[in-house]
């Protein structure tokens, strides 16, 4: 078959079995428009904002696992997409990104929409190509989905110039059944003899706890995830990026931990003697001041990046490996071994968890007049019966969010965490309600965040994507707000705005549903309509109470058992342990 | 501590700034970086060196072997192997000086490779250290130039960095 540079991309896109493409046109990929317009097999999302593009795309690979997909032209369309594709970087996800590029004869010229793509994306992206050969292009296609996907998976970018995807030059097309690199061969297996040594420490713990974070949701790993912690019995910590892999519902569960997790998980942490890391990274939301972490534990640390293992903290057992297998290969161990778990000494850890827990640092003001965003979260969760996909901007809503929706699935709990993105959360909820048409899709956000991809709106509509806009409206960039009360004496620099949409207004000039709420009482009812309407978009704008603060939380410079509580508790550390 | 660090690595466009791209984006300082082709063309060989305790040189060691185009790496300072640097300075010189300064080329097995009435280029090759004490050996006046390409270096033994 002979096919041309625009024809070529097309097929092998969906050769590649890739569904969807968010994109936005421009005069460097008018060439690729002109094959999408004559076939109907790949869907072509229309954005309104190339960033959107690549947080649908984004939202579209979390809530799937499969990589998401984008188009944009050159220059400007390109450098749209940059925030989405750090986005992507950070959190780990798959993306492929095809960028137009000026033809191969003016490169370098400071031609018209010209940019250095592959220079301005190369330390945020996994990998990135320049096409200089047609004949390249299909391989360098199954290239770049191989490396997204594969090992620690990442955004890759393909700019592509124009005259590449010229019509006039056809040449042969085979889309290759697999490609090997020889200079990218991601490790799989861990090490026996490591794997060993880590289950002998596993099973010779008396306080241990298991930290695991994005990687099982990346490597697919909840059900193993599952196993064996209830076959050790030992509490659990997610981190934000784990949340939904091991059920929040589930008695073993203590929590998130980090800067706003619960005080149980990160008092296990302080105290623990045995941590095993599985799939997180020792991020700094997650470890506080790194001298004051976790003083007494031996670490384990199972990842698939050997440069995530003791990048920030030094641990006793690394293993580079895949966490299916690794699980796996423990969970027989664990099985066969002689040795059991201390039980006495399990039974006394779980006392003095359970002590913790009596502080009950989630709880809130359930009395008050005005709506706490809190209990939103709470009510959102039952009317959606705990099974919604939900997507989240950056700041106080987004963590509670985490805090109150306890996800029991992977995948369903979708936010920027390492880039931490405003405007995240509209785009990836268009792209996860594309995945799955008959799932719920909440977009949780803040009045602030919910500005900055507020265009997608039209995407909505266009695409009948009907999902529900969640809008903790608390008058402030509360995120900021609150360091500002805590660390600058409530000096609120530019952490408010004079002047806010109307949001129902404006929800309805976008041909959506608009409501506004600001009691207590209308949020259950007003949660109940929007999600019964399930061929209509859904803005609430939602007052909330503007001095709500996030708790718990662990401050800048502190370590896990120094938390800023709700309520004044003394932290425990003095407390006679097990 | 002070690192070889030596890289086989695809030898295509960009490449190169990956590598400085990596060092510049995550702070690890690089004190000087040589490439060249190897004998296989569609490889290149990078020698680096750079410092930094354990733990950074682990960093950066993982970090390069985890960009795509790295196909693989030693850290020339974890076995024997042998240094080499190349320098080429041109020196003023004046009749009664020319002597004074071959001699001192001598010593330290260097070669005269141009000569004009007025100045010598002199060629040398030995460990940085070396180096570094034939330029202190000179009269710091009577140098116009000197060019250094920087360390590259190679393991001793069979033992050998190759696909
Ligand atoms: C406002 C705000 C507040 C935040 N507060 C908190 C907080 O309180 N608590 C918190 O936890 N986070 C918080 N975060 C998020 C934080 O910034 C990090 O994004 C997050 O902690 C990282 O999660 P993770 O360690 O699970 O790593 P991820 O970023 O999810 O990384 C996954 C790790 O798993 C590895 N991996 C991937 N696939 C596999 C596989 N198949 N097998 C083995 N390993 C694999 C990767 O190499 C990587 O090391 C906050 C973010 C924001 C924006
Ligand atoms: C693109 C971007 N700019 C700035 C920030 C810094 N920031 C983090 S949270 C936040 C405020 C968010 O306000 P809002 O969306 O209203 O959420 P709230 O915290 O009030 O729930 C800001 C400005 C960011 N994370 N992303
Ligand atoms: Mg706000």
């Amino acid at each position: 078959m002979e096919l041309n540079g625009a024809q070529i991309v097309v097929q092998s896109l969906i050769d590649e079995g890739v569904e969807y493409i968010f994109g936005y046109p421009g005069g460097a990929v008018l060439h690729l428009y002109d094959a999408i317009f004559q076939q109907e097999e790949l869907k072509h999302i229309l954005v309104r904002h190339e960033q959107g593009a690549t947080h649908a795309a984004d939202g579209y690979a979390r809530a799937t696992g499969k990589p998401g997909v984008v188009l944009v032209t050159s220059g400007p369309g390109a450098t749209n997409a940059v925030t989405g594709i750090a986005t992507a970087y950070l959190d780990s996800i798959p993306l492929v990104v095809i960028s137009g590029q000026v033809s191969l004869p003016v490169i370098g010229s400071d031609a018209f929409q010209e940019v250095d793509m592959v220079g301005i994306t190369r330390p945020c992206v996994k990998h990135n190509f320049l096409v200089k050969d047609v004949t390249k292009l299909a391989e360098t296609i199954k290239k770049a989905f191989y490396v997204a996907t594969s090992g620690r998976p990442g955004p890759v970018v393909i700019d592509i110039p124009k005259d590449i995807t010229a019509p006039n030059i056809k040449v042969p097309y085979s889309y290759p059944e697999s490609v090997s690199i020889r200079s990218y061969n991601p490790v799989v297996s861990g090490h026996k003899d490591q794997i060993k040594k880590a289950v002998d420490l596993l099973l010779s713990a008396k306080r241990p706890i298991i930290y695991s974070g994005g990687g099982v949701v990346l490597g697919e790993a909840s059900e193993q995830l599952i196993e064996f912690t209830r076959a050790l019995g030992y509490p659990i910590t997610n981190t934000l990026m784990g949340l939904g892999s091991y059920p929040a519902t589930d008695n073993q569960y203590v929590g998130m931990l980090g800067m706003h997790g619960t005080y149980e998980a990160n008092m296990a942490m302080h105290e623990s003697d045995v941590i095993i890391a599985i799939g997180a990274r020792f991020d700094d939301r997650v470890t506080g001041k790194l001298d004051l972490f976790c003083p007494h534990a031996k670490i384990i640390h199972i990842d698939i990046d050997p440069a995530s293992i003791s990048k920030t903290v030094r641990v006793a057992i690394p293993i580079v490996g895949d966490i299916k297998p690794v699980l796996e290969q423990m969970l027989s161990l664990i099985k066969e071994s002689c040795i059991k778990t201390d039980a006495d000494a399990l039974a006394q850890w779980w006392k003095q968890i359970s002590e913790w827990q009596t502080i009950n640092c989630l709880d809130f003001d359930r009395t008050s007049p005005l709506i706490k965003p809190q209990y939103v979260i709470e009510q959102l969760h039952e009317v959606t019966k705990g099974d919604a996909y939900v997507t989240s901007d950056v700041g106080q809503h987004q963590m509670w969010a985490a805090q109150y929706y306890k996800f029991n699935k992977p995948r369903r709990w979708i936010n920027s965490g390492g880039l931490g993105t405003m405007g995240f959360g509209l785009p990836a909820a268009i792209g996860v309600k594309l995945a799955f048409p008959e799932a719920d899709v909440a977009c949780v956000t803040g009045e602030a965040s919910i500005q900055m991809c507020i265009q997608e709106l039209s995407t909505a509509l266009q695409y009948k994507t009907h999902v529900k806009i969640i809008n903790l409206n608390n008058r402030y960039m509360g995120m900021v707000r609150q360091w500002q009360e805590f660390s600058y004496e409530s000096r609120y620099s530019h952490s408010y705005m004079d002047t806010l949409p109307e949001f129902v207004k404006l929800a309805e000039a976008y041909g959506h549903v608009g409501l506004r709420i600001d009691k207590p009482e209308e949020v259950r009812p007003t949660l109940e309509t929007a999600f019964a309407m399930k061929d209509r978009t859904v803005f609430i704008d939602i007052m909330t109470d503007r001095t709500e603060n996030v708790y718990p939380m662990i401050e800048a410079g502190k370590g896990h058992h120094d938390m800023k509580l709700r309520v004044a508790i003394g932290t425990s550390t003095d407390r006679e342990l097990a | 501590m002070r690192h070889i660090i030596s890289i086989l690595m695809e030898n295509e466009s960009g490449a190169l700034s990956r590598v400085a791209g990596l060092f510049s984006a995550r702070g690890y300082n690089i004190e000087s970086l040589t490439v060249a082709p190897t004998e296989d063309p569609s490889l290149s060989r990078m020698t680096l060196v750079t410092r930094g305790n354990d733990e950074i040189i682990e960093q950066i060691t993982k970090q390069l072997n985890k960009l795509i185009d790295v196909v693989k790496l030693i850290d020339l300072a974890e076995s024997f192997h042998i240094e080499r640097e190349l320098l080429m300075v041109k020196v003023r010189t004046s009749p009664e000086m020319r002597d004074e300064i071959r001699s001192m080329a001598d010593i330290f097995r260097g070669k005269i490779i141009d000569v004009t009435p007025t100045t010598y280029i002199i060629e040398m090759t030995g460990p940085s250290e070396k180096l570094d004490a034939f330029i202190a050996a000179i009269d710091p006046e009577s140098i116009i130039e000197a060019v250094r390409s920087g360390p590259t270096g190679i393991s001793r033994g069979e033992l050998g960095l190759h696909l």
